[in-house]
């Protein structure tokens, strides 16, 4: 294959991964789109190995490699569970930012590779190395501390090291430095201290930042190292001059500072604050200390008595949290939504963006557990409906339902789009106990009149209100 | 100790209301209250003494006789001179009383030292007023009734029809002014088969008109016709102009015109001249809704219905007293909450709680002090506007494609071109020509993304990132050309057990991602089903 038809080949890959990413437009049309992504990747994996860059020895190599990593990850994808998507999808940011790091580190210890850069090529090739190695261990030392933390191996409560705002900063201006002397090296073995110490640094880096943020920012986290992840393959498309790898990585880098965005905007919270971390630390003092806590009486109510509101109701809408993730109770859900739909009540599902640990969770949950995509409503499309809906019933969630959100201003949490689950004639909370969320802010909901509240594990709770409605 | 509701009978010529019917009499004992009604009060609206009684009402024989033992008078009109002379010190009177328009008989009410709530005087922005407004309730009937005096007169079907003997077309009504009472006549008179098209100078409208199933038609000029509080207000010169050709070319197509335009405060204005009425086919009728301000026809007499230039012109004042038992069940229904408005405590007794916005709209007389016209409410209706803005800003996004929010403010733009001017000049004078190729593509290929991503719908963006990682995988490509590169001549230099090494490595490690990142996405994608 020459050079020029490799390029070609390149190209295709190129205009085929856009299209699988703009399939994900539709649930209609995203079955078609990963196909597309599948056969841009096999495109271009392809055309390089056959290519001139590849000498033919080197197949063999290549072909075992790609068998033992191709078996791992079939694997891993099918024995995943839907609960577990946020962390295998943290891990994965893991691979792609080591992988960046070691390849980083290779086209830097190879002569070949570099010899016919002079001048200020050299230089800018040298940067594009650093730059790429950095962003490279980032993510990766971040990616495995989110996984740690999705998969509870690491306590969900941010760490605050004492001043750890100049620690990032003396971290990033040593970074700098010893960029300097990397670029500045006369000969690969004196430019290679400079290149470990900062991978250190970089690593240790990425701990500290994703070890400061608390369990619900995870959704930023996780979106915002997605973004490292391409920025990082960029990088080492520039490094190796490959469009290919640019536009990749571009693509992918916007998609996550895209979702990174959206995710903060859900929360009312700019993206530097949850970055810089320390929001809701959990366990030390309320942060509504200040402002009035809600009085009055919590109302309870028993599964079977649920039953009964949701057998007389027309309109129901079922707001999920993490709660339900933690709980399984997804299936369950839907067996009450399937029994509730025959019965001719209308039911639907408001998502919050920020439910669940990462982008779309609660989505990816009800499609497996079988729940129709058309009944899954967004925020935006059902909050004008709650006022028309007679059973409002949340299912582990808090802070996404917090009218304080809307009528206090000096709660923590005010302005933060909420679901207002409030204007329905009744909402149901599902809870394990009147802790609040993990924003720390108490929330007003539960002491409204028509709110009455389930307590107990979320799965159990609602196997028995399942119960009482088939019986 | 409860109180007494007193309901006299109504005494202004041709009135045939009455303020309370038998079935809101029984919830008014529920309160707690005691009820008398006058002999006859009802008779007009077909509510006979015996129907009161048996709800619970005691009856009186004579008005001095109720109004002397009543503490509560629920009136629909304006009270006489002589029933004002029959109110005692500390009684408290219901009804419409227009303050604005009869200051006399407020000055002698407040002589009486009573307490009179005008139901008129309601503060209509209060959504909480609504179940209240008697005005909307009787403008419903005006509207409802005002068709049916035009069909009444109108000497054809108003409904399209083919029979054995020919074709008969539908009639063409015009509705000048689409408040509550033009709303209600476009429905009627859709109901009954008209083609229907209405005016308002208020814009906002016109998706009323139209969800009604009438046609909207715009006078060709630009202005805002709110004038606060739900009304309209007066016109400039020029939009007036329009509208008088608008209302001239109406006249002339349609076979109907009812006109309900009313500016608080001021005489009815003038939208149909008698050359309009001239211009009209024989036999059209006109209802003139605003013959009691004056009329919107320059040929409406008050109370009369006349024939001028071949057309009926229909100037009844007393439109929802002609519906007698409509206008009284859905008045004494207002009068009923605005009871238990004034007795929260369920206990018979009403408290004139003047903390309480819609109260204090209406209540005129206070023992006798006037407190009429009462201070703004402290909801202005003056921030509709600003109110409408607000919710633009703070619902960008709506459905997927989102959008990425309001443009930013012209300084912070202006600022961000000048800083990126910067920096392209800085590597444009600095980097050589392979990199720029490079950077274009890097940059071009950053927007494709953003463009592409914001149309993900938000249900996808767990699929989103496991596909991204998967397709961020192509960095193994990084690692196959170190594999084995065609070299010319660096042999021993080079370490090539090392970087073979790292490149294995890296290209085991990210065939987990792409193997497992578009494996676990199909999984994930064939989960979304209908």
């Amino acid at each position: 294959m020459t050079a020029t038809l490799a390029t070609v080949a390149y190209l295709g890959a190129t205009v085929l991964f856009i299209l699988s990413l703009g399939g994900l437009s539709s649930p209609e049309s995203s079955r078609r789109g990963n196909l597309f992504g599948m056969v841009g990747m096999a495109i271009a994996v392809l055309a390089t190995v056959l290519g001139p860059q590849v000498e033919p020895k080197g197949l063999a190599w290549i072909v075992g490699a790609m068998a033992v990593g191709g078996t791992l990850g079939l694997y891993a994808a099918r024995v995943v569970k839907m609960t577990q998507m946020p962390e295998l999808v943290a891990l994965m940011h893991s691979l792609v930012g080591l992988a960046a790091v070691l390849v980083g580190f290779a086209n830097y210890i190879d002569p070949a590779a570099t010899a016919h850069f002079k001048g200020v090529e050299r230089t800018i090739h040298e940067a594009e190395i650093y730059i790429g190695v950095l962003i490279g261990a980032v993510t990766f030392s971040g990616s495995l501390i989110a996984f740690g933390k999705l998969s509870a191996k690491i306590g969900g409560k941010p760490m605050l090291l004492p001043g750890r705002h100049w620690l990032n900063l003396a971290g990033l201006l040593l970074v700098i430095w010893l960029g300097t002397r990397f670029v500045g090296a006369a000969s690969i073995e004196s430019g290679m201290l400079p290149l470990a110490l900062m991978s250190v640094i970089a690593l240790l880096f990425g701990i500290h930042m994703v070890m400061a943020i608390g369990g619900a920012d995870m959704p930023v986290v996780v979106s915002m190292l997605n973004s490292y992840s391409g920025w990082a393959a960029a990088a080492t498309g520039f490094m190796l001059s490959n469009d290919l790898l640019i536009v990749t990585g571009a693509l992918v880098g916007s998609s996550g500072a895209i979702l990174s965005y959206i995710m903060c905007r859900a929360m009312n919270r700019n993206f530097v604050s949850v970055i810089a971390g320390g929001f809701g630390t959990g366990g030390g003092t309320p942060a509504a200390s200040g402002t009035a806590a809600p009085a009055g009486e919590v109302i309870a109510i028993s599964a079977p008595d649920t039953a009964g509101l949701l057998r007389e109701a027309k309109n129901v809408i079922i707001v999920p949290g993490y709660g339900m993730a933690v709980a399984q109770a997804q299936h369950t859900v839907f067996e009450i939504t399937k029994l509730l739909r025959e019965k001719r009540v209308n039911v639907r599902f408001g998502i919050h963006p920020v439910a669940g640990r990462m982008p779309g969770h609660m989505n990816v949950l009800l499609a497996e557990a079988k729940v129709p995509y058309d009944i899954v409503m967004e925020m935006d499309e059902i909050n004008a409906d709650f006022p028309d809906t007679d059973v409002a019933m949340v299912i582990g969630a808090n802070d996404i339902v917090n009218p304080a959100a809307q009528e206090d201003p000096a709660s923590p949490i005010a302005g933060m789009p909420v679901l207002e689950v409030w204007k329905a004639k009744t909402s149901v909370v599902m809870k394990r106990s009147m802790a609040s969320g993990y924003a720390g802010v108490d929330n007003p909901l539960f002491y409204k009149d028509n709110n009455r509240m389930l307590f107990g594990d979320a799965k159990k709770m609602l196997d028995e209100v399942l119960a009482a409605l088939k019986a | 100790m409860s109180q007494t509701l007193g309901v006299p009978r109504e005494t202004f010529a041709g009135e045939k209301r009455v303020a309370t019917v038998p079935e809101v009499v029984e919830k008014l004992i529920k309160l707690g209250f005691a009820v008398k009604v006058e002999s006859g009060a009802g008779d007009a609206a077909n509510f006979g003494d015996d129907t009161y009684r048996a709800a619970g009402a005691e009856i009186v024989a004579d008005a001095p006789g109720l109004w002397a033992k009543s503490d509560i008078v629920l009136k629909v009109r304006g009270p006489s001179a002589e029933e004002v002379g029959l109110m005692h010190a500390g009684q408290t009177l219901i009804g419409f009383i227009w303050p604005a328009q009869n200051p006399e008989l407020m000055q002698s009410l407040a002589a009486r030292k009573v307490t009179v709530l005008a139901i008129d005087s309601l503060p209509r922005m209060l959504s909480r007023a609504q179940k209240m407004d008697a005005l909307t309730s009787m403008a419903g009937i005006t509207g409802y009734r005002a068709v049916i005096e035009a069909a009444h007169a109108f000497g054809r079907f108003l409904t399209g029809q083919i029979t054995a003997a020919g074709k008969v077309p539908p009639a063409k009504v015009f509705i000048a002014g689409a408040g509550v009472a033009g709303l209600a006549a476009i429905g009627t008179a859709v109901g009954l088969g008209a083609i229907v098209r209405a005016n308002d100078t208020r814009a906002e409208v016109a998706d009323q008109v139209v969800s009604l199933g009438g046609e909207f038609v715009k006078v060709e000029y630009e202005e805002e016709g709110s004038g606060g509080g739900g009304y309209a207000k007066v016109m400039s010169e020029g939009f007036q102009k329009a509208q008088r050709e608008m209302y001239a070319k109406q006249a002339r197509e349609v076979d109907i015109i009812i006109t309900t335009a009313l500016i608080p405060g001021k005489p009815a204005p003038r939208l149909i001249t008698a050359e309009m009425v001239r211009s009209m086919k024989p036999g059209s009728v006109i209802v003139d809704l605003a013959a009691e301000q004056g009329g919107n026809c320059e040929l409406t007499e008050p109370g009369k219905i006349v024939v001028k230039h071949g057309v009926t012109i229909v100037g009844y004042t007393d439109l929802p007293s002609r519906l007698a038992k409509q206008s009284s069940t859905l008045y004494s229904t207002n009068l009923f909450r605005l009871t238990e408005e004034l007795c929260k405590t369920k206990d018979g007794v009403i408290n004139v709680n003047m903390d309480d916005d819609a109260i204090r709209g209406l209540t005129v007389i206070k023992e006798g002090s006037i407190t009429w016209p009462p201070p703004p409410p402290k909801l202005p209706p003056a921030p509709a506007k600003a109110a409408v803005s607000q919710r633009k800003v703070s619902a960008p996004a709506k459905g997927h494609g989102h959008g990425a929010g309001e443009p930013m403010s012209a300084r912070a733009l202006a600022t961000v071109f000048a800083v990126g001017a910067l920096v392209l000049l800085f590597i444009g004078n600095n980097a050589p020509p392979a990199f720029l190729g490079h950077l274009t593509v890097f940059v071009l290929a950053c927007f494709v993304g953003y463009m592409v991503v914001w149309n993900v719908t938000p249900a996808l963006h767990t699929p989103l990132m496991s596909v991204t990682n998967a397709i961020s995988s192509i960095i193994a490509i990084g690692a196959l050309v170190q594999v084995a590169p065609q070299l010319d001549d660096f042999g021993p230099g080079r370490p090539a057990a090392w970087i073979l090494g790292l490149a294995l490595v890296a290209i085991a490690l990210t065939t987990i991602n792409m193997f497992g990142g578009f494996a676990v996405t199909q999984r994930m994608l064939q989960m979304f089903r209908k």
